[in-house]
């Protein structure tokens, strides 16, 4: 990287009583990326972000960010970011034009700086036709896209975003990409936590998959997949199916995974095994790339989590 | 977990008048159904009592001298109000704020430090119980109850009044789990105030050990304070009085403040 990292973080550590929930973490984020953080539910996804933005103190660690030191410059930090938390926050009594407004005023802006900013914030969340609507009034995905105009009031650098689609529609979802992706080609940078495989996949220069507070991967999300997983994924369902795991036919993969009814291979070689598998034309076969939910999977495991 | 840090002194700026403008503004939506609903109680009490049980009461003594029923209890109750006013909104309102509607989470996304978030809603249910009093006082003088210049004084007096018990409140604040806590607050501890406070009747008529335990609660010296006002007098001891309040918010405040800081430590 050319540029000094907008964040970067050292030797991480957090604990909460007895559990270690963020251990010994490490990552950057550099100008105009996009950083996504995966990991099942209590991974340390959250934590890490609270610690980012000086709502957590961290027990161990160094986090810097805009050249300044968290917590010590949690203020002067927070100044330039861009925030939107897993849950909304939007003032219920507010419209969506005074919503904007009166958080401007937190990042002491003055009235009419922040109304000059104000239409083309809800033109970019596509919210110009509710602007004097209250957040009561809008649909999930609008309360979404207001909660990232508003995280825009002050043209933060730096954007952290905490599940920022969770609970959208797939129509609601895209606009969302697409927003974000907008604001990478304007040249933000992004923290970002899902657990939409596909999200992470479209947006993210860069993963880091979490896992009981530690980095277990990080990398492109191609070369990830590249570098753990075999090219081709062959499930086969029905009934019988599950005899599969035992049969000759294994030999053509180079990994097997049975979730419920359904054999997973892994394998480099899937013509050959496709071939054999004419042989049983009662099983449902579905042959496609290797992708990053399968990524997920090997490297998190298949069982839900307690707190899933 | 560093527990001493959630007891480190405040740290306050002047980045509170944001947070403090933004509860000014929904108020403003809302302001007169709050008006109604804040002044209506209190005024229906005092008509109803001063001047009901004002007839058969007739004069009550007060440092010697004998004041009219509605007189001594409209100098109390406007403490009261003060109290409640404040108390209601460092509990109830500010509760909605910081736990149902997560208002103070996204503040905090944002360069505003809890310690301003915390006296922000400190003033502004301070300003509310202002607001609310005055316009109790303002009918007050509309019915002649007193006509005394010195009342003037006693404005930045329940300023104070509402200062000390929102700080008092948001200390229960921060223990709250959900709003039934609440009602601890006010059964518990504010209701039999207002009766240990001297508002309705004089303390002169409680037991001694009583009436000592009295002069401690942070009411009975509001009253003090207000009440000779009312009858076109001088408080006395107007430090001993005024210390008593200021000692109760500060250190309910930082109290209040640490508990906080705890709450959002998690």
């Amino acid at each position: 990287m050319a540029s000094p990292p907008l964040l970067r973080v050292q030797h991480l550590h957090k604990r909460y009583g007895d559990a270690e929930v963020v251990k010994d973490l490490a990552f950057e984020i550099g100008l105009g990326e996009c950083l996504g953080v995966i990991g099942p539910n209590g991974a340390g996804k959250t934590t890490t972000i609270r610690m980012c933005l000086g709502l957590t103190t961290p027990d161990g660690g160094s986090i810097e960010a805009l050249g300044l030191q968290m917590p010590r410059d949690a203020l002067a930090i927070k100044a330039q970011l861009g925030v939107v938390s897993q849950f909304d926050t939007l003032d219920p009594d507010f419209t969506c034009a005074e919503n904007i407004l009166v958080y401007g005023r937190y990042f002491g802006m003055k009235d009419a700086a922040i109304r000059a900013r104000i239409p083309q914030l809800l033109e970019f969340a596509s919210l110009t036709s509710k602007a004097g609507a209250k957040p009561g009034e809008l649909s999930g995905g609008m309360k979404r896209r207001l909660s990232l105009a508003r995280a825009l009031v002050n043209d933060p650098r730096l954007l952290l975003l905490d599940e920022p689609t969770t609970g959208l529609d797939p129509q609601a979802r895209h606009l969302m990409w697409e927003r974000l992706q907008l604001l990478l080609q304007q040249g933000k940078s992004i923290l970002l936590t899902t657990h939409f495989m596909d999200e992470a996949e479209r947006l993210c220069s860069r993963l880091l998959v979490l896992d009981h507070g530690c980095k277990i991967a990080e990398g492109r999300p191609r070369d990830l997949i590249a570098q753990h997983l075999e090219p081709d994924v062959v499930e086969v369902y029905g009934n019988g199916a599950l005899a599969l795991v035992d049969s000759p036919l294994r030999s053509h993969a180079s990994r097997v995974e049975v979730s419920g009814e359904t054999v997973f291979f892994y394998t480099a070689n899937a013509a050959s095994l496709l071939s054999a598998l004419g042989a049983h034309p009662q099983f449902r076969i579905l042959h496609r790339p290797a992708n990053l939910e399968d990524l997920f999977l090997k490297l998190t495991g298949r069982q839900i989590r307690e707190d899933a | 977990m560093s527990n001493a840090s959630h007891w480190r002194a405040p740290r306050l700026s002047l980045r509170f008048w944001p947070v403090f403008l933004r509860n000014l503004l929904v108020w403003r939506k809302l302001a007169i159904p709050s008006l109604v609903g804040n002044i209506a109680e209190p005024l229906m009490w005092l008509v109803a009592f001063g001047y009901g049980m004002g007839a058969l009461v007739g004069q009550v003594t007060v440092h010697g001298e004998q004041v009219p029923y509605i007189l001594f209890l409209a100098s109390g109750s406007i403490c009261m109000s003060a109290m409640q006013a404040a108390s209601f909104e460092a509990l109830y309102s500010a509760f909605s704020r910081m736990h149902v509607q997560k208002t103070w989470d996204g503040i905090m996304n944002a360069p505003v430090g809890l310690d301003d978030i915390v006296l922000a809603e400190m003033l502004w249910a301070a300003f509310k119980s202002l607001f609310t009093v005055t316009a109790i006082l303002g009918v007050m003088l509309g019915l002649g109850i007193s006509h005394s210049p010195k009342l003037l004084l006693s404005w930045p007096i329940l300023l104070g009044v509402g200062i000390t018990f929102s700080c008092m409140a948001l200390v229960f604040n921060a223990l709250a789990k959900g709003y039934d806590f609440f009602t601890y607050y006010f059964t518990l501890f504010l209701t039999p105030m207002m009766f240990l406070s001297g508002i309705f009747f004089p303390l002169e008529q409680l037991p001694a050990v009583v009436r000592t335990a009295a002069d401690w609660l942070p009411l009975s010296n509001a009253v003090a304070l207000v009440r000779p006002l009312f009858m076109d007098q001088w408080p006395t001891n107007v430090l001993q009085h005024a210390t008593v309040l200021v000692v109760y918010a500060v250190v309910s405040f930082w109290v209040a403040l640490s508990l906080t800081r705890r709450r959002f430590a998690k």
